[in-house]
């Protein structure tokens, strides 16, 4: 052992002594700086988590609402509304929660809040409830007619077009703009009511279609007509022309 | 916080075609170019230093010390940018503490650590251990303190010791070699590793840092050489200089080669990204990246010095294609470094747009900082020279 | 000719002693970190009671019920003090249109935050669709991966979580998120991202965003639960995840969603 210690140059000997010194005071102070929950749970400061878990929350959930507001919540959970919860409109309501004297909530009353929803884009589901909001009772407040906790058409809508908006803008540039809605869809009344239990129907089959554009149908001469029993026999028409824009190519 | 608003309004302005909002804000600026723009002259200055000891290419001994001295000046300043760009740099101790073993962000600590202590500071104190005890014996004043502090206030000259010096150097530099290269190519796997970007996300990115840090750290070290030689009594040396440039040629044609390399295989797989990328390179880096990065930076140097070495042109000229092609190399590789880390983040992760990298002249991330940072390792060489004098001729035989 | 090639013997020797002698040291510092896999993870219970381990948290998403009123952006941004300027978003909502010129635009102005606007350009449309998009809280999440610190982590719940305190502001880990999930917060300099508003889950609370969702195009849930509305989205639906190429492994699964969506 002593042999080896003395082989070994004096200079290394001065240098591992710093370089031990180095490492070795890496060693011994860095776990003094560690915070002492590190990695109880994984490569983490444990107590972190406790830090974002005790966030201030805003927004309070619809379920305490109800507590206080007994009658806005019957009504509410009957309307088409009954799934919006009260802070879409009202805003964050923790603190009216906790202290409903002080802190006071707001409800919006211009037209600009509802149309956020409400307003006519091509983007939006078809079926939902859509307004041209410059055409529709222009510079009148939704609520004037419209109950926010159960909202309904205070008529209920004559023209399709009112929720399927959309269709009816493709269909506006079309041959078929002149067909009613329901010449193609049996429509049954309590759709305009309850639109997602009673649906409208399709044509489903090609005699259908054939009523008017088969080579021997009765109808205007215009119409571009097409044999049957030859052309596309395996199909529904609909199935390869969309008939809300026929001619699109 | 306003100005950070200001600023990203008008950045807003120039965003074209869809980007996720919150890339808008491009968040590795100047500072993360420069960062591994030194540590690639850092390796390449090392590495042109290892040829000397490994292959032992007589011809560049003159460079050996001063490409040592210029790897150990960058190396200090090198993880400066880094530092700076933190959001929280009063933290930053954390990485020693609790590094993240995935992260190969928190690995640079150690490899960091490992180059500058295991290998570059023991290899320079080796080789000049018997110059500084020397020089320490003759000297007065605080320049004698401090070379009997570096020296550890041995003053073993003894035959036996030196011989282990000289051993010792030899392995260190061995070690050395794979040491620098994991030291950059390291950092081209910070940026390669990350699959969410296309622009970064490549096996040969480290490969690729590599070697584009040879050709940096090669040129440096040349035009270190040119400009200290050309004022020093013994002048400089054309051999030592042709050596070089012959070094940095064939580094240059494996850098090339695995650009051009990256390129075509991009193109040709064509993925998902290729669009938007194509948009990138026709476009926002149409500039630095064609222009300076190939044309100036790589095919024109490429030319000129195989031009200079095919016709054996006069030493003067020689000497000036060097000159002028190694500050267009440096140019060269800081445009390449600009064009992955300003470039991987032009582009949105959506593929479907891009945004706009406007420099700021002040602040911690602005160009005054930046440049500041640049050249304070030429500072510190000065420094390192008065201390540590590479000279040939004052090495004590 | 012995002599010399006993010398070359005993270099190549030295060589492989000091080389490995050197791969030995690169391991070190991977053995000083190693020492804390030794402590073992006990039952993690939180002041209010609450156990991480008993709980793994999911999202859905149905495109087709998605109406782009952009509530939840700006409830989360209430709930979570996001600043209020249009480059920090924990969720954002995005709109994409199909042209008939097989074009696709896509937008989300302010994060959609106060929703969107019809083009006059619309005829050319042949398809359109809101896509809500927030931190994927992915399985396999690379924002942890490249932390250098472990100052983002996930949780024993499976979300992904920031300490505030903890962390560096090096901004990897926004590099690293191939969703455009994260930010860096403006004032106080460190990563942000949905938290799936931890601090209300684990008061049986949902997220804020699917709190306010008025079509109920947000689902939240317990996918250990086989008795929840999340895992009878997941049974339900078509369903897919973004990039799922990347092997992130996301938690937030989207009913409807197209391919072009990214």
């Amino acid at each position: 052992m002593l042999s080896i210690w003395k082989k070994i140059p004096e200079q290394i000997k001065r240098l591992s002594f710093l370089v031990i010194l180095i490492v070795a005071g890496y060693l011994l102070i860095s776990p003094l700086f560690i915070p002492p929950d590190f990695g109880k749970y994984g490569h983490f400061r444990a107590s972190a988590v406790e830090e974002i878990a005790s966030q201030q929350m805003n927004y309070v959930g619809h379920e305490i609402c109800a507590n206080c507001h007994e009658d806005v919540s019957v009504i509410k959970s009957k309307g088409y509304h009954k799934n919006v919860a009260c802070e879409v409109c009202h805003g964050p309501a923790f603190l009216h929660a906790e202290d409903p004297g002080s802190a006071t909530l707001e409800a919006p009353r211009g037209r600009s809040y509802c149309t956020l929803c409400h307003e006519y884009l091509p983007s939006r589901p078809t079926g939902f409830p859509q307004i041209v909001a410059i055409s529709h009772n222009p510079m009148k407040p939704c609520i004037t007619c419209h109950d926010p906790h159960k909202p309904e058409p205070p008529v209920t809508p004559k023209e399709c077009s009112a929720c399927h908006a959309t269709i009816a803008r493709t269909l506006s540039i079309s041959y078929h703009i002149y067909l009613p809605c329901t010449r193609c869809h049996e429509t049954p009344e309590k759709h305009k009511i309850n639109p997602r239990e009673f649906t409208p129907s399709k044509p489903s089959t090609r005699e259908f279609c054939g009523g008017c554009h088969s080579i021997d149908a009765k109808s205007d001469k215009g119409i571009p007509r097409i044999d049957l029993a030859t052309h596309g026999h395996r199909y529904v028409c609909w199935q390869c022309h969309y008939p809300h824009l026929p001619e699109a190519k | 916080m306003e100005e950070l608003i200001y600023h990203l309004t008008n950045i807003l302005k120039e965003v074209s075609g869809y980007i996720y909002p919150n890339e808008i804000e491009l968040h590795w600026g100047l500072l993360i170019v420069i960062y591994p723009y030194l540590t690639g002259l850092v390796a390449g200055a090392f590495i042109l230093a290892s040829l000397v000891k490994v292959f032992n290419v007589k011809e560049l001994q003159q460079t050996y010390r001063l490409s040592l001295l210029t790897a150990l000046s960058f190396l200090i300043i090198a993880p400066l940018p880094l530092l700076v760009h933190l959001g929280h740099p009063e933290k930053s101790f954390e990485i020693f503490l609790t590094p993240n073993k995935s992260s190969a962000m928190a690995m640079f600590g150690f490899v960091y650590a490992w180059y500058l202590m295991a290998v570059l500071l023991l290899e320079i104190w080796l080789d000049y251990r018997k110059d500084i005890i020397i020089w320490a014996s003759s000297e007065k004043g605080i320049k004698k303190w401090i070379h009997k502090l570096v020296s550890l206030f041995s003053s073993d000259i003894s035959e036996r010791a030196i011989k282990f010096d000289k051993k010792a150097i030899k392995a260190i530099t061995i070690i050395g070699i794979p040491s620098a290269f994991l030291l950059h190519g390291y950092v081209g796997f910070i940026f390669g590793s990350i699959k969410a970007n296309p622009w970064w996300s490549s096996v040969l990115m480290p490969i690729a840092f590599l070697f584009s840090a040879m050709v940096s750290g090669i040129a440096l070290v040349l035009l270190i050489y040119m400009v200290i030689y050309s004022w020093r009594p013994k002048g400089i040396n054309m051999q030592c200089l042709d050596k070089m440039a012959s070094y940095l040629f064939y580094v240059m044609i494996v850098d090339f080669s695995l650009e051009t390399l990256d390129f075509i295989h991009r193109t040709y797989e064509a993925e998902e990204s290729i669009k938007i990328l194509a948009e990138l390179v026709g476009g926002k880096l149409f500039v630095s990246l064609v222009v300076i990065q190939v044309l100036l930076g790589m095919i024109i140097p490429l030319g000129s010095i195989a031009t200079a070495k095919l016709f054996k042109m006069p030493e003067e000229l020689r000497k000036l294609i060097y000159f002028v092609s190694s500050i267009l190399i440096l140019i060269g590789i800081f445009s390449t470094r600009w064009n992955i880390v300003i470039g991987g983040q032009l582009f949105s992760k959506s593929f479907r747009g891009l945004t706009e990298y406007k420099m700021t002249i002040f602040g911690l991330e602005g160009l005054l900082v930046s440049i500041g940072i640049m050249l304070s390792p030429i500072l510190i060489l000065y420094v390192l020279t008065k201390i540590l004098p590479p000279w040939e001729e004052v090495r004590n035989p | 000719m012995r002599n010399n090639e006993s010398s070359e013997k005993q270099n190549r020797r030295k060589f492989i002693q000091h080389f490995l002698f050197a791969c030995a040291s690169f391991i070190i510092p991977g053995i000083i970190g190693a020492q804390e896999l030794v402590r073992k993870v006990g039952t993690w219970v939180l002041k209010n009671g609450y156990v991480p381990s008993e709980h793994h948290w999911g999202m859905g998403i149905d495109i087709s019920k998605c109406i782009g009123c952009g509530r939840c952006v700006d409830a989360c941004k209430k709930e979570n003090n996001v600043p209020k300027e249009p480059f920090f978003f924990r969720t954002w909502v995005e709109q994409y249109r199909f042209l008939e010129n097989d074009g696709v635009v896509v937008d989300s102005p302010n994060g959609g935050i106060n929703s969107f606007k019809a083009e006059t350009s619309e005829k050319n449309i042949i398809r359109s669709f809101f896509v809500p998009k927030l931190c994927n809280q992915c399985d396999n999440p690379p924002c942890v991966q490249v932390c250098p610190v472990g100052a983002t982590f996930k949780t024993a719940d499976g979300v992904i979580l920031v300490d505030k305190e903890y962390c560096l502001g090096c901004r990897y880990c926004i590099q690293a998120c191939p969703y455009g999930a994260r930010f860096l917060h403006p004032e106080t300099r460190i990563a942000e991202k949905c938290t799936f508003c931890y601090h209300r889950i684990i008061e049986g609370l949902d997220p804020a965003c699917v709190e306010v969702c008025p079509t109920q195009a947000r689902i939240f849930g317990d996918l250990t639960h086989k008795a929840s509305p999340l895992v009878r989205f997941k049974r339900m639906n078509n369903l897919s995840v973004l990039k799922p190429s990347l092997n992130t492994e996301p938690k937030v699964y989207y009913a409807n969603l197209d391919g072009e969506v990214r």
